[in-house]
């Protein structure tokens, strides 16, 4: 029973990771019907500048809890702010000029731009795993039984809290901020929305900002929790929040997190109860079936409509 | 000096290789009702969308207040005062009412909003009920009723109308064109509409176009319409007036 628990508590961690990620493919696929596939490497980028901005700082473990979280809070608006520009310059370079021709131009471009983010981190930061040595230690022990003991580390309470809140804005940003309206007017009918005076182009681009922005911060997250990273975690990092964006319902927010969680908790459970080797194949094989049995996902809304 | 607000010279439209609209001649005065009827499939609709730059027209002018639009962005046109309700109302299914009218204002400074809400509950009291309801789920007068409360939120110099009556019954029809007159009377708005519905829009209206296949066939004023046989033979037929 607490070896449950922990997995659930370690599933939890990994599942909100995977959710703010998740947001990213649901927005841009809910405002111009693409899947992004660069956005898992845009994750990737986010990693690495928050790694080099951690080396460049001169950040090391604290023993100061406080201390870390501020300094933390520092690099992931460094990493947001840089690896929103990496969206906005990539649905301006790559996809913007392929608007209105046929569908699959974009997202044959976006694979392009996946692999070009892989080869230029790979040729400028190298193809070596980089380790980061924990700048959050510790944690508390929440359950004690004979056979195993519960422990939540201060980095998990760190990323779950910092989740809830960054949804939390998240939120309110759509659901009650004129940009929010803006884009969720796109979304609904992308001709109307002009007609009442928005400029389409910048809202689909703070749609990439934002998604991308979210990505960094899963991006320190993810490098915070594993301390280590190369430039290939966007792989599959990228599919199986993909794959929480299609679970929770392709275009539907809440169903993004929800999906995040949900693929957390299944990766976590199998790699603790069958096997860690194959651990990527239980979440590869949630997509397939998902997209076979339930495509419309969790919180996805059917395709009819009132009119 | 007497100046258009809106005029239109020699304007050509397309939709791949077929042609829509066919050298399109026609102003709008400052104050006026003008309307421009025409059977289904004539090209009223794509004119619309020409004036506001979503479709382009490929020759031609089109001049808003003296200043040339036809290469602006659609945007850019929207914010010069040209408020558009389109054919088949296109309300946002999946917001309120209330930010539906919130989107009608996205041009206008905040700080007229509240004004702006109180009259258009109004002028459309289901409206202010409804405030909290999806959009999608009103019926057809109330969605049109919303859709043009919406362009109205837009404070707009030029109202373009896509057909505000189709597929409402005759009550909520006349409700809407007397709206229209009234706000004509008392505040000057101008509107440019379109209708199937030739006998209430050319009586609405100070002037008129007859458009056939992408090109206009006949101008004159409401009442020179009217009376015209070719106008009473095709569009007046039946409707019972
Ligand atoms: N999106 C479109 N693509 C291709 N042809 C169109 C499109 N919209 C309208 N048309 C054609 O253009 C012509 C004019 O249509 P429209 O402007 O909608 O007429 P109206 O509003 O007078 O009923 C019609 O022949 C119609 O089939
Ligand atoms: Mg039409």
């Amino acid at each position: 029973m607490n070896y449950f628990i922990q997995q659930l508590i370690n599933g939890i961690t990994l599942g909100s990771i995977y959710g703010l990620i998740a947001i990213g493919y649901t927005m841009v696929y809910g405002i111009i019907g693409m899947i992004n596939f660069a956005h898992g490497d845009v994750f990737m980028v986010g990693a690495f500048v928050s790694l080099i901005t951690i080396i460049i700082f001169g950040i090391t473990g604290t023993s100061s809890v406080a201390v870390g979280i501020g300094v933390l809070i520092l690099v992931a608006a460094i990493s947001m702010v840089i690896a929103g520009i990496y969206g906005w310059t990539i649905e301006r370079l790559a996809y913007r000029p392929l608007r209105g021709s046929f569908r699959l131009a974009p997202l044959i471009t976006a694979i392009g731009v996946s692999i070009f983010l892989q080869n230029f981190i790979q040729a400028t930061q190298g193809a070596r795993v980089k380790p980061l040595q924990a700048i959050i230690s510790g944690g508390f022990t929440i359950l004690e039984g004979n056979d195993f003991v519960v422990r939540v580390t201060y980095m998990q309470i760190l990323i779950v809290v910092l989740t809830f809140l960054l949804m939390t804005g998240f939120t309110y940003l759509i659901s009650k901020t004129s940009l929010g309206r803006a884009q969720r007017a796109c979304e609904q009918d992308m001709k109307m929305a002009m007609l009442l005076g928005i400029d389409v182009n910048t809202t689909i681009s703070t749609t990439f900002v934002i998604g991308a922005a979210l990505a960094a911060v899963a991006g320190l997250m993810y490098l915070l929790y594993y301390g280590v990273i190369d430039f290939y975690i966007g792989f599959s990092a990228g599919i199986k929040a993909f794959t929480a964006a299609v679970l929770g319902g392709v275009g539907s927010l809440p169903g993004a997190m929800l999906g995040g969680l949900v693929i957390g908790l299944i990766e976590v459970f199998f790699a603790a109860y069958f096997s860690s080797e194959y651990k990527d194949v239980a979440a590869f094989s949630m997509l397939i079936v998902v997209l076979i049995f339930m495509p419309q996902g969790l919180l996805g809304r059917p395709e009819i409509e009132k009119v | 000096m007497t100046q258009n607000l809106l005029a239109v010279r020699g304007v050509e439209t397309f939709y791949g290789r077929n042609q829509a609209l066919y050298g399109i001649d026609m102003d709008v005065n400052e104050g006026e009702i003008v309307t421009m009827i025409g059977a289904n499939g004539a090209g009223k609709s794509t004119l619309m969308m020409a004036i506001c730059g979503v479709n382009r027209a490929v020759r031609g002018s089109v001049t808003f207040a003296g200043k040339p639009i036809h290469e602006m962005p659609t945007h850019e046109i929207i914010r010069l005062g040209i408020s558009q309700s389109p054919e088949g109302r296109r309300i946002f299914p999946r917001m309120s009412v209330y930010e539906n009218l919130q989107m009608g204002a996205v041009t206008i400074d905040p700080k007229y909003f509240a004004d702006d809400l109180a009259r258009m509950y109004a002028l459309f009291p289901i409206l202010e009920k409804r405030h909290a309801q999806r959009a999608g789920t009103l019926s057809g007068g109330e969605q049109q009723m919303l859709a043009i409360g919406r362009a109205l939120m837009a404070r707009p110099r030029l109202l373009l109308l896509d057909e505000p009556s189709l597929g409402l019954a005759p009550l909520v029809a006349k409700t809407i064109f007397d709206t229209l007159r009234e706000l004509n009377q008392s505040q000057g708005l101008t509107v440019f509409l379109v209708e199937q519905n030739a006998y209430h829009a050319l009586r609405l209206a100070s002037r008129g176009y007859v458009m056939v296949n992408g090109r206009i066939t006949l101008s004159g004023t409401g009442s020179e319409l009217l009376n015209h046989p070719e106008v009473g033979a095709a569009y007046l037929g039946g409707s019972g007036h």
